[in-house]
């Protein structure tokens, strides 16, 4: 019993510290990036005006969906306002806003003072949900096509030339 | 010449380390009970030159002498004669001088203090804290000398990341490294007492004024660190469960079960290869922690400038420690076989160990699961406090409860008691008018409220009860009080804040529920090594039409450009006010971030008195307690 408990403490303590050195080298900065091309994971997200869900997968009747996390309290966010109401005239994208974290009362005053440009207002009051989506920062913005896989993810506030260059996108 | 001095030092205390393994080494032959005088002298010559190359590096922050390397990083003429004190310990290389001044400390006290203990075990011990201490320096000197020559020297230097600029996180890490480095001892003392075979009495006696020491130290380490996060990083918090933190909760788990597990061992009611492998692990831990902070693994506020090289360094010690420790606690430690009767002191301590082990365990994994994650399958995430709070948090009344009645029970003994007493119903009373005070629906929460007033009243009761009969296990009764308090202040805390955040340009006001925020006036001032933006608010309490003011700033930081929010915080006696702004970029205006933080002084206050509990005890050690 000593001599088995001696090995199966040893193999335990040597796998953990061979994952340790592997991990040494590992780069360390939180990164997205590789989440483009996979889809996105199933969830159920909150609306903002009503009680009601609606779960990702409904994204699939969309041609190309983006979804942006903003909130009213997050000063680049405003930056990036117009420029999401710029892109809520193109016909076949749908954009999905998700609230991050916000006061209700805020959001609305937000939107009505800058515009409304979400096809489908959702909310995310403990940001949970966001983490599904690899969001760890607001604004951020993510493409997706009609599959639900990723085609672009933009951290920070948009500009105008990520604009045009989702406008490309949804032309082709 | 500074930086020679030191260099000499170290070498020094490396010289006189080696002398000491070598001495030990001879003297383990000889078999007489008498330690020669010449071992007591090579430790007091080690301690002599540790702490002279830690003054030399002191000294060479205070005059600012920029041809060390460490000293041109990391400080600036600038810079208040209080932050070029701490950025001695500011950094990787000046903390790691610090922890072998820690570990030599230790390792004299610990020599010098046991005079009558057995000679084996006092020998091994010393044999085993040496080579931690040689390993240290060998560290020290060939990959973080702080020491190291710069030529040719610079005018300047680069100046303190101002976000430690903080007289909390002055003190904050000589504290913890107190507590973290002080376990060394312990570690070493345990692997002695498995060699040299003393009694459970005397290994607990000889270990125990040291898990006091290190305990307190680790629990008043952690309060400041906190402390530093409410006020200094401005998220309202205390506590984030970040990687770092938990790193320094680790150690604290395993210390607090050993705490609980001595009182056991010196009854000579069992639990020796428990202690034993309880100190081992407080020591591992504290190491790992280390391992996690200073080689970048982790990406943290605390984490220093990193290097591999730093952390395969510490890993390859982590490895040679580990493996030892288990090698020798397999070949020598005694087979125990002790029933545990159910209604008697040591069973409560016993499951108090294992709620501190799982714990350790929910920690550990939370902090460790994404790092690996990462590291086999590429892919990151991070745990946050929802994990933490969800799975920890229905232990807490378990624990509360045995904490409530454990120390009521006798040690050795199998006497039920009954659970229904005048303490249960008044702690009844107490929570049916505090839950009709709050209103909280979550039936968890409820429970937890329920057992911490519970733990309160019973201690409070017990104080009353023994305070008669002129026994006082005043320690515990502390202890217990203030973790009690603690888990009840936190819960009220957490119901009771408010937090909103709204964007304001100036002269406007932001209207809520029960405050009205008016935007005053922006000022620009300039301070010694800094720039500020001040905000002028004045805030106003609709119910007790009280009004505050306060002034949250924007700091910009010269050397190195650094932006900093500092919140501003008023702090009643009940309740505190908290501001926050940060200017949104190319617009006139202002995020702010207001919240209202009620007790956090009595949060702080628990934990004093948690704390003050381990070192009452230090001071009141009664070999023998009789209750």
């Amino acid at each position: 019993m000593k001599k088995i408990n001696y090995i199966l403490i040893s193999i335990l303590f040597s796998i953990l510290f061979i994952i340790l050195y592997f991990s040494l080298g590992n780069q360390r900065v939180y990164d997205t990036k590789d989440l483009i091309g996979k889809k996105i994971s199933e969830v159920e997200i909150n609306l903002f005006q009503s009680s009601g869900t609606i779960n990702t997968k409904e994204f699939i009747k969309n041609e190309f969906t983006i979804i942006n996390f903003w909130a009213s309290w997050c000063g680049p966010c405003r930056k990036e306002h117009p420029n999401l109401v710029r892109l809520s005239k193109i016909k076949n994208l749908k954009i999905i806003g998700i609230n991050f974290k916000d006061d209700k009362e805020n959001a609305k005053s937000f939107l009505k003072e800058n515009g409304n440009p979400f096809d489908i207002l959702t909310e995310d009051k403990d940001g949970k949900n966001s983490v599904n989506f690899g969001v760890y920062g607001i604004p951020e913005t993510i493409l997706i096509d009609s599959e639900l896989k990723i085609l672009k993810k933009y951290i920070g506030p948009l500009n105008i030339k990520e604009v045009n260059e989702i406008r490309k996108i949804v032309k082709k | 010449m500074l930086s020679d001095l030191g260099t000499l030092f170290i070498n020094g205390a490396l010289l006189t380390s080696f002398s000491i393994i070598y001495f030990s080494f001879k003297e383990l032959k000889i078999s007489n009970n008498l330690v020669p005088k010449k071992i007591y002298k090579l430790s007091l010559f080690q301690l002599f030159f540790t702490i002279s190359s830690f003054f030399v590096l002191l000294l060479a922050y205070i005059f600012s002498d920029f041809t060390l390397v460490n000293v041109y990083e990391n400080s600036h003429t600038n810079k208040p004669l209080f932050y070029k004190i701490s950025g001695t310990w500011g950094n990787h290389e000046g903390s790691l001088l610090l922890w072998i001044n820690i570990l030599v400390l230790f390792s004299s006290l610990f020599l010098f203090i046991n005079k009558n203990r057995d000679k084996k075990f006092k020998i091994l011990t010393l044999l085993f804290q040496n080579l931690l201490i040689i390993i240290f320096l060998v560290f020290l000197l060939s990959n973080s000398n702080p020491f190291s020559k710069l030529f040719p020297v610079p005018l300047e230097g680069l100046g303190l990341n101002p976000i430690l600029q903080d007289p909390a996180l002055a003190i904050h890490p000589p504290l913890l490294y107190v507590g973290f480095v002080g376990s060394s001892i312990y570690f070493s003392a345990a692997l002695a007492a498995l060699i040299s075979k003393i009694d459970s009495q005397s290994l607990a006696i000889s270990i125990k004024p040291w898990v006091l020491v290190s305990w307190f130290f680790q629990t008043v380490g952690i309060l400041v660190g906190s402390i530093w996060a409410y006020y200094e990083l401005g998220w309202g918090g205390f506590w984030f469960w970040d990687p770092v933190e938990n790193s320094s909760l680790m150690p604290w788990f395993v210390m607090t079960a050993l705490l609980h597990s001595i009182l056991v061992l010196e009854r000579r009611i069992g639990l020796y290869s428990w202690v034993i492998v309880l100190s081992i692990l407080t020591f591992t831990m504290s190491v790992s922690g280390t391992f996690l902070v200073r080689s970048g693994i982790l990406n943290s506020v605390h984490t220093f400038a990193s290097d591999p090289s730093r952390g395969l360094f510490i890993l390859s010690f982590l490895i040679l420690m580990v493996f030892s420790s288990i090698f020798i606690f397999f070949k020598f430690a005694p087979n125990e076989n002790k029933k545990y009767t159910i209604f008697s002191k040591e069973s409560f301590i016993i499951a108090n160990n294992w709620f501190m082990i799982f714990f350790l365990a929910v920690v550990l994994i939370g902090t460790l699961y994404p790092v690996f994650l990462d590291t086999i399958t590429g892919s990151k995430i991070s745990v946050g406090p929802p994990y933490y709070n969800l799975v920890l948090a229905p232990f807490l009344i378990p624990l509360l409860f045995l904490m409530t009645s454990g120390p009521n029970y006798k040690w050795v003994s199998n006497e039920a008691k009954s659970f229904f007493n005048i303490v249960l119903l008044l702690s009844i009373v107490f929570f049916i008018i505090t839950f009709f005070i709050i209103e909280e629906n979550s039936f968890l929460l409820n429970l937890i409220l329920f057992f911490s007033i519970y733990l309160i009243t019973q201690t409070l009761f017990d104080f009353y009860e023994s305070s008669k009969k002129k026994n006082i296990n005043i320690s515990r009764i502390i202890s217990h009080l203030g973790f009690g308090l603690l888990i009840f202040f936190i819960y009220v805390n957490h119901i009771f804040s408010i937090e909103n955040n709204f964007n304001l340009k100036l002269g406007e006001t932001k209207k809520m529920d029960n405050y009205t925020i008016k935007f005053n006036n922006l000022e620009q001032q300039s301070v010694k090594n800094y720039k500020s933006i001040v905000g002028y608010f004045n805030i106003l309490d609709k119910k007790t039409s009280k009004s505050e003011e306060l002034n949250p700033e924007i700091r910009i930081y010269d050397k190195p450009i650094t932006i900093t929010y500092e919140a501003s915080i008023k702090s009643g006696l009940f309740s505190d006010t908290y501001l926050t702004m940060s200017n949104i970029s190319d617009t006139d205006i202002f995020n702010i971030k207001f919240q209202v933080k009620p007790f956090m002084n009595f949060i702080w206050f628990s934990v004093l008195l948690l704390s003050s509990g381990g070192i009452l005890n230090f001071f009141n050690r009664k070999k023998y307690e009789k209750n």
